[in-house]
């Protein structure tokens, strides 16, 4: 049973950074905007959390710094794909290329790869009381770190801010129909900013996890956990409810891949263990295959936002 | 307030000056950049020159950085040209190149003559199967081939290290995980102090500028590319059209692999394309994916790359400021391309 809580909060911890991606990417999409740039923006805050937590010993600064690194490279998505109407697909690919580059590029002037106390004690898994008695659930999901559960909440807000308010009606309609949102007196173009910006702030958040609870700083750490994101964000078809569940069932994957290298199989004689490369598959080879499933049972109200990927001219109507 | 206006489509050579400008930008931006980072601008594009193609030596060294470029900017042109958007060069790349290892590992003492064509139509069937189970899943499923192909690409850095760290490493390497280097008759020989490569890569550029610009394939795929529906009412074969243009997209790919590890490494192992297909993505695209001017495009960004690795010898800036660089460059052109289209307004009555 301990097997299983703990591997359960392991699954939670390796989701959660998807998690974050994945619902900064339906605020995105739901504008209207396809961003491929994930990767880099998780790579941007990543880097800069971990070299502000490290400067300045402060996790409100880390995880704010993570944010507007991440933010402020979705601004230049957004000035090429909203004001310039540049082509989504290439403008998000070099958004990733570019975030790789500065990543790396900030990363080697962390000699250290370690943080100060004071930024890594704050995000330590803490006990809730009386919830982690629950038996294998309690610990799972209430031994964590902060990061979880801010994740977890921002997922809820986003649920709630998208299917329940006035905004999100509003974010919704100009990722559908532009135009009639447009009549209809919507600024589409702040829309689509405020969107993009938040989305990838979200990103560069989900990133930081990577570098400041879960691995610590490493050239490319990310490596194609905000491609996994892209996808998730079809699974979860534009709900962050159940990007939840998208999100942690690819971490388990990730959380697989280590479970079983440690397991032997008996092979013409010797017993061997499982090539780490090949279990490294896991996850990218699962993506294609949730990918096809996805599209196979295709729904009408299941949909990608009618306006996805195309740019508006608000001239051409 | 400001208002957009469409123009009337800018020609050839005004449209070109439109992405100089942009280019001048980015170089201007890139320039700013590097000021703020405690860097001389122009000591650092000097730099980049000189250490890109100033001697023999570094010339030849970038354009030995040009040649898999070229081939995997040829690749990718053929797959972008239809808006099938294959970014999975570097999986394609990296199955290429284990096709040829295959061959030149296993048959090692085959005379010249014949490995290196085997290895080259090996590494062409590779990369091209590789990149038709995108296009499969596409028509089958209407599985998106971008994210389809982008996982591939690990799936097929992994498999690279699998070899390497299990199936094909070499024992008498010591402690080190490598596989065995080829033997001679499997290594690419020389034309003029440059692997042979650089005329494959040329006669691939001229074949494919031929098929896009005067074959019936070519203009299937344009055709598809700017609208399926005409290409529908026009009878084409859309499925036949999409399988042979992603084939042959990722069969150039597998040729730029095998190239890399017959002619550069000598082997196979893991660093193989080191991000060449996302390099080649936008030497493609910044090229409007018309084959002489990948010629140009890729040339110009193995310039950056090989400056970038003379900067980090020369001034110990990190050699991701040619990441950094290349995205810069890009942005500046994807934005230029609004201007080529539109042109602002002022007017003082609010728009409506």
């Amino acid at each position: 049973m301990d097997a299983l809580a703990l591997f359960l909060q392991t699954a939670i911890q390796m989701g959660t950074p998807m998690l974050l991606a994945t619902v900064g990417g339906i605020l995105c999409e739901k504008s209207g905007h396809l961003n491929l740039g994930i990767e880099g923006m998780m790579l941007i805050g990543a880097v800069m959390g971990f070299k502000i937590g490290q400067v300045s010993g402060n996790p409100i600064l880390a995880i704010s710094a993570a944010a507007i690194s991440g933010g402020l490279a979705a601004l230049i998505y957004a000035i090429i794909t909203v004001t310039l109407r540049g082509n989504h697909i290439v403008t998000g690919l070099t958004l990733t290329i570019f975030g790789t580059g500065v990543a790396n590029y900030i990363g080697k002037s962390i000699v250290v790869p370690a943080l100060p106390e004071s930024v890594k004690a704050p995000f330590r898994s803490i006990n809730i009381p009386l919830l982690t008695k629950i038996p294998i659930l309690g610990k799972s999901i209430f031994n964590q770190s902060i990061y979880v559960h801010i994740a977890i909440i921002i997922a809820i807000l986003a649920y709630i801010y998208l299917n329940r308010t006035r905004l999100g009606l509003n974010l919704r309609s100009v990722g559908e129909n532009p135009a009639a949102a447009d009549a209809s007196g919507i600024n589409v173009d702040l829309y689509k900013y405020v969107h993009i910006i938040i989305g990838g702030a979200l990103c560069g958040v989900g990133g930081s996890y990577l570098s400041i609870v879960e691995i610590g700083w490493r050239d490319n750490l990310t490596a194609g956990i905000g491609w996994i994101a892209v996808v998730l964000i079809i699974f979860s078809t534009w709900d962050p409810l159940k990007a939840m569940f998208g999100a942690y069932f690819f971490g388990a994957l990730r959380a697989l891949g280590f479970q079983l290298q440690s397991i032997k199989l008996p092979f013409s004689g010797e017993t061997i263990s499982v090539p780490i490369q090949l279990l490294d598959m896991i996850p990218y080879i699962a993506t294609i295959i949730v990918l096809v499933l996805i599209t196979i049972r295709k729904k009408e109200e299941n949909q990608a936002p009618a306006s996805l990927g195309s740019p508006y001219f608000r001239e051409d109507r | 307030m400001i208002k957009i206006v469409k123009k009337s489509e800018v020609a050839g050579i005004r449209a070109t000056a439109y992405r100089l400008i942009a280019v001048v930008g980015a170089l201007i931006c890139s320039a700013l950049l590097m000021l703020a980072l405690g860097h001389n601008p122009i000591e650092v594009f000097s730099n980049i020159i000189n250490g890109s193609v100033m001697t023999k030596y570094r010339l030849i060294e970038t354009l030995r950085r040009a040649i898999p470029l070229i081939i995997l900017s040829l690749g990718i042109s053929v797959a972008f040209k239809m808006k099938f958007w294959n970014i999975g060069a570097e999986g394609q790349l990296c199955m290429g190149a284990f096709g040829a290892s295959f061959f030149a590992l296993y048959f090692p003492d085959l005379p010249q003559i014949v490995l290196l064509p085997l290895m080259l139509v090996a590494a062409m069937i590779c990369g091209g199967i590789w990149a038709s189970i995108a296009s499969v899943l596409k028509l089958k499923f209407d599985t998106n081939e971008t994210l389809v192909t982008l996982m591939l690409n690990y799936v097929a850095i992994k498999w690279i290290s699998f070899l390497q760290y299990n199936l094909w490493r070499d024992p008498e390497a010591k402690g080190f995980a490598l596989i065995p280097k080829f033997s001679k008759n499997a290594v690419l020989p020389n034309v003029f102090d440059l692997h042979i490569g650089w005329i494959i890569a040329l006669v691939f550029a001229v074949i494919i500028y031929i098929l896009m610009k005067h074959t019936k394939l070519g203009y299937e795929i344009e055709v598809i590319g700017e609208n399926k529906n005409t290409a529908n009412y026009a009878g084409m074969n859309l499925k036949k059209v999409m399988l042979i243009a992603v084939f042959l997209s990722g069969a150039l790919c597998g040729a730029a692999g095998m190239i890399q590890a017959s002619g550069v490494e000598f082997t196979l192992n893991e660093q193989i394309s080191g991000g060449m297909g996302f390099t080649a993505v936008i030497t493609a695209w910044l090229a409007k994916l018309s084959a002489p001017a990948i010629i140009v495009t890729s040339f110009l960004f193995a310039m950056l790359l090989r400056g970038g690795d003379f900067l980090r010898v020369q001034m110990q800036i990190p050699s991701a400021v040619s990441d950094i660089l290349q995205g810069i460059i890009l942005f500046f052109v994807l934005g230029s391309e609004f201007f080529i289209q539109y042109k602002f307004v002022f007017s003082r009555k609010r728009a409506s």
